[in-house]
């Protein structure tokens, strides 16, 4: 037996063990998701205890090297974890933004205290961090940033806005980016770690056309932040922010292809009824399912060959780019599919019977997707640029 | 196992790539259809892919051969499709030798070692109607003597006019039958069509062809499972081809943006044009992925490679599609000339593209398989 197959019955042991029945459960919508943090309220004690048990053995940050509270797993073993995970159904023990954002950022650019003192909390689920990027007037150009901290010796007095701040109300901690320098566009920028209970920090909820307001408007006035408290370089948090945008486009491309093949259509053949040959009740609809499943599937045996290679520094490095870009466009299409199998059902806003018109609201959140985190058409422009390195602004 | 080449994939990869794009250009494939060749790929060139091995890639080491996988076998067509290589390799060292392995037995013992040591081209002689819909074959098998009696026509068969042997499906009383036809069967006529591609593809009659027992591929009424190993393979191999066709295709025209002007610029600064060339790129990767997943699951003997196999003919077809169609489309007038070399590659990935079921028939597989 290879050491990768031992390691596989290990984890297979383990988990079989260690994963609560109801945590083996589908996710059946937003509360079944654990995002951990100071003021996080369990939803079940299974999901406390799956929780405790993943973070006692480093697995909610499984590739993170020990001392900063991960296990330490090579990408192939984390690769073997993810599998046996998704072969018993197991959830995420926690979803984080300081998992997919910030440790990436502070692995790569951060000091050895602040890898220690940061990563450890988020690995443990304790502190809840939020992403201050965009404000009114900076989405796609981002760099145009306003959000000014001013230098006062021993620490940074910052005033601005932010805008599209994920959960920005429920948060703990953002890291931020503030301009610094204003007569420097690309090295004027600092990228900040600041506590959300900090005396002037304000958020506002934005309420979106799915009717849900997992979104914020987030206020500075005057917030005291100290010198210490940056990542990288003082004014060089641009280059913070593009490493870290390629991890929110890794993460936002959803990358997971270790679960079961489930296609779309198979999925809503209950909801669209079938003919007596057993086929989907709308020969149009039932091509277009098909043809969105070829994609489907292709684009899963794409997100499992953009991890593996991501992993061990074989992409490009703009190719999340290009991985967020399609799997947006996919996941439209997707929720374009689930509404037309729907029918006159799906438009209900808010019975019972439609779990409070969960359809409607999660196919409007879906258009935001390739809004977010980067625009298509800003991904494009990167991927002709960086990758097919054509030519032009 | 990851989705990527290993090391000593990469180093077939780079001792195959230069070889074809040396010894079988564009401009091979030119001088073969400009001569009007009559075999339908050059015998020297097939004569060096044996030198390094290649025909026998898949053919287990115990009948010769190199014992390779398919995603080996992919890196080879890869190359092939990028440079629209005419050759037999697809037909015989993928499709055929995917059946014979599966089947064992005589036919294997006799026609492995021979395609190994390249001294056997063979042909797949399964569509009959100009679709392909192999679940209807109409070539009837009926037992005749100390064998049996090959009546029906055949279609599509590439190399068919100057194969050693054609693997022959046929129904027979209980199911479906694979017969190894050799090339002197009294009673088989091979009439060759030149293709859009410049490709030679037979339609074959089979008259009465009589032939003996131990021409049977496998068992009697056992050939299901051996025309889906072929399948499989040939499906597989042909989306590998189509990735090469697409990013060759994808390559030429990158380039082209970046040195044709207009407006006293490059075209490729237009962002109309970047952001059609960027959404081919994804397109591709995807399909490149695909394949190589469908290639690993056929590898490893998965039970979900069928599934899979479908989903890479299917993706691969449509993003190849899209490459040769942008490519024609942003070559301007160019590209609707003969001389420039994009066009063939349009012609080649309409002929992979109907080659073993075309997009619209794996998609509705895909259906299928997934239930519904």
């Amino acid at each position: 037996m290879s050491d990768l197959d031992a390691f596989r019955a290990e984890v297979r042991a383990w988990l079989e063990e260690n994963c609560p029945p109801e945590m083996r459960e589908p996710v059946r919508g937003d509360e079944d998701i654990c995002w951990g943090g100071r003021n996080w309220k369990f939803q079940s004690e299974a999901q406390k205890l799956w929780l405790e048990r993943c973070v006692a053995k480093g697995y909610t940050v499984p590739d993170w090297p020990k001392p900063y509270g991960g296990a330490g797993l090579s990408a192939a073993e984390t690769k073997i974890l993810k599998q046996e995970m998704a072969r018993i159904g197991a959830r995420s023990p926690l979803n984080s933004f300081g998992i997919w954002m910030l440790g990436p950022a502070l692995l790569q650019f951060g000091t050895e205290e602040q890898k220690v003192d940061y990563l450890n909390p988020i690995a443990r689920g304790e502190i809840r961090w939020c992403q201050g990027y965009s404000e009114p007037g900076s989405g796609s150009d981002l760099v145009s940033l306003q959000t000014y901290g001013e230098d006062k010796g021993d620490h940074w007095v910052v005033n601005g806005q932010k805008i599209w701040t994920s959960y920005a109300d429920k948060a703990d901690w953002i890291f931020c980016l503030v301009r610094t320098d204003k007569t420097n566009k690309y090295q004027g920028i600092t990228f900040m770690l600041f506590d959300m209970a900090t005396p002037g920090v304000t958020t506002k909820p934005i309420k979106l056309i799915s009717g849900n307001s997992p979104f914020c408007e987030t206020f500075f006035d005057d917030v005291k932040v100290p010198k210490t408290q940056y990542v990288g370089e003082i004014n060089r948090g641009w280059d913070v922010a593009k490493y870290l945008l390629g991890h929110e486009r890794e993460m936002i491309s959803g990358g997971d292809s270790a679960g079961e093949l489930v296609s779309l259509g198979g999925a809503l053949a209950g909801v669209l009824g079938r003919n007596e040959a057993g086929q989907l009740d709308d020969p149009i609809l039932r091509a277009q399912l098909a043809a969105f499943d070829v994609d489907a599937f292709a684009y899963r045996a794409m997100g499992e060959r953009f991890i593996d290679m991501w992993k061990t520094g074989r992409a490009h490095p703009a190719s999340s780019n290009m991985m967020k870009y399609v799997g947006t466009e996919l996941n439209k299409v997707r929720h374009e599919l689930v509404m037309a199998c729907g029918g006159s059902e799906a438009l209900e806003w808010d019975s019972p019977e439609t779990k409070g018109g969960a359809r409607p609201r999660a196919w409007l959140r879906t258009k935001a997707n390739s809004i977010e985190g980067g625009t298509s058409e800003i991904l494009l422009n990167v991927v002709a640029k960086r990758i097919l390195d054509l030519p032009g602004a | 196992m990851p989705l990527y080449h290993n090391e000593d994939q990469l180093m077939l990869k780079d001792s195959v790539g230069p070889f074809i794009a040396e010894q079988a250009p564009v401009a091979h494939l030119r001088q073969l259809r400009d001569s009007d060749d009559a075999t339908g790929f050059s015998r020297d060139l097939w004569a060096q892919f044996v030198e390094m091995g290649l025909p026998g890639m898949l053919v287990p080491e115990a009948h010769g051969g190199l014992g390779m996988g398919h995603i080996e076998a992919g890196i080879v067509l890869e190359e092939i499709g990028r440079n629209l290589t005419p050759s037999p390799f697809l037909s015989t060292s993928v499709g055929a030798v995917a059946a014979l392995a599966k089947a064992g037995g005589t036919q294997a013992e006799r026609w492995l070692p021979a395609i190994a040591a390249g001294e056997a081209i063979v042909a797949l002689a399964i569509d009959e109607g100009s679709k392909h819909r192999p679940d209807r074959i109409a070539t009837t098998a009926t037992r005749a003597g100390n064998g049996f009696r090959l009546d029906g026509k055949k279609s599509f068969v590439l190399h068919g006019h100057v194969a050693d042997m054609s693997i022959v499906a046929a129904k027979t009383d209980g199911g479906i039958t694979l017969f190894a036809v050799p090339k002197d069967a009294k009673g088989v006529t091979a009439d060759p069509r030149r293709l859009v591609d410049s490709s030679l593809a037979s339609h074959v009659t089979l008259d009465g062809v009589e032939v003996d027992a131990d021409a049977v591929i496998g068992e009697v009424d056992a050939g299901g499972e051996i025309l889906d190993a072929l399948l499989a393979a040939a499906r597989t191999g042909a989306a590998a081809e189509m990735v090469g066709v697409g990013q060759g295709a994808m390559d030429m025209t990158v380039g082209y943006l970046k040195e044709r002007k207009q407006f006293g610029r490059l075209i490729g600064e237009f962002q109309a044009l970047q952001h059609r060339a960027a959404h081919l790129y994804g397109e591709m990767e995807v399909a490149r992925a695909a394949v190589m997943k469908a290639q690993e699951l056929l590898d490893q003997g998965n039970e979900g490679a069928k599934l899979m196999v479908s989903v890479a003919k299917a993706k691969a077809g449509r993003a190849a599609n899209l490459a040769v169609r942008e490519g024609v489309q942003m070559h301007g007038g160019s590209g609707m000339t003969d001389e420039y070399d994009i066009g063939l590659y349009m012609k080649r990935d309409r002929a992979l593209a109907e080659y073993m079921g075309d997009v619209h028939y794996h998609t509705e597989q895909v259906a299928r398989m997934s239930g519904y």
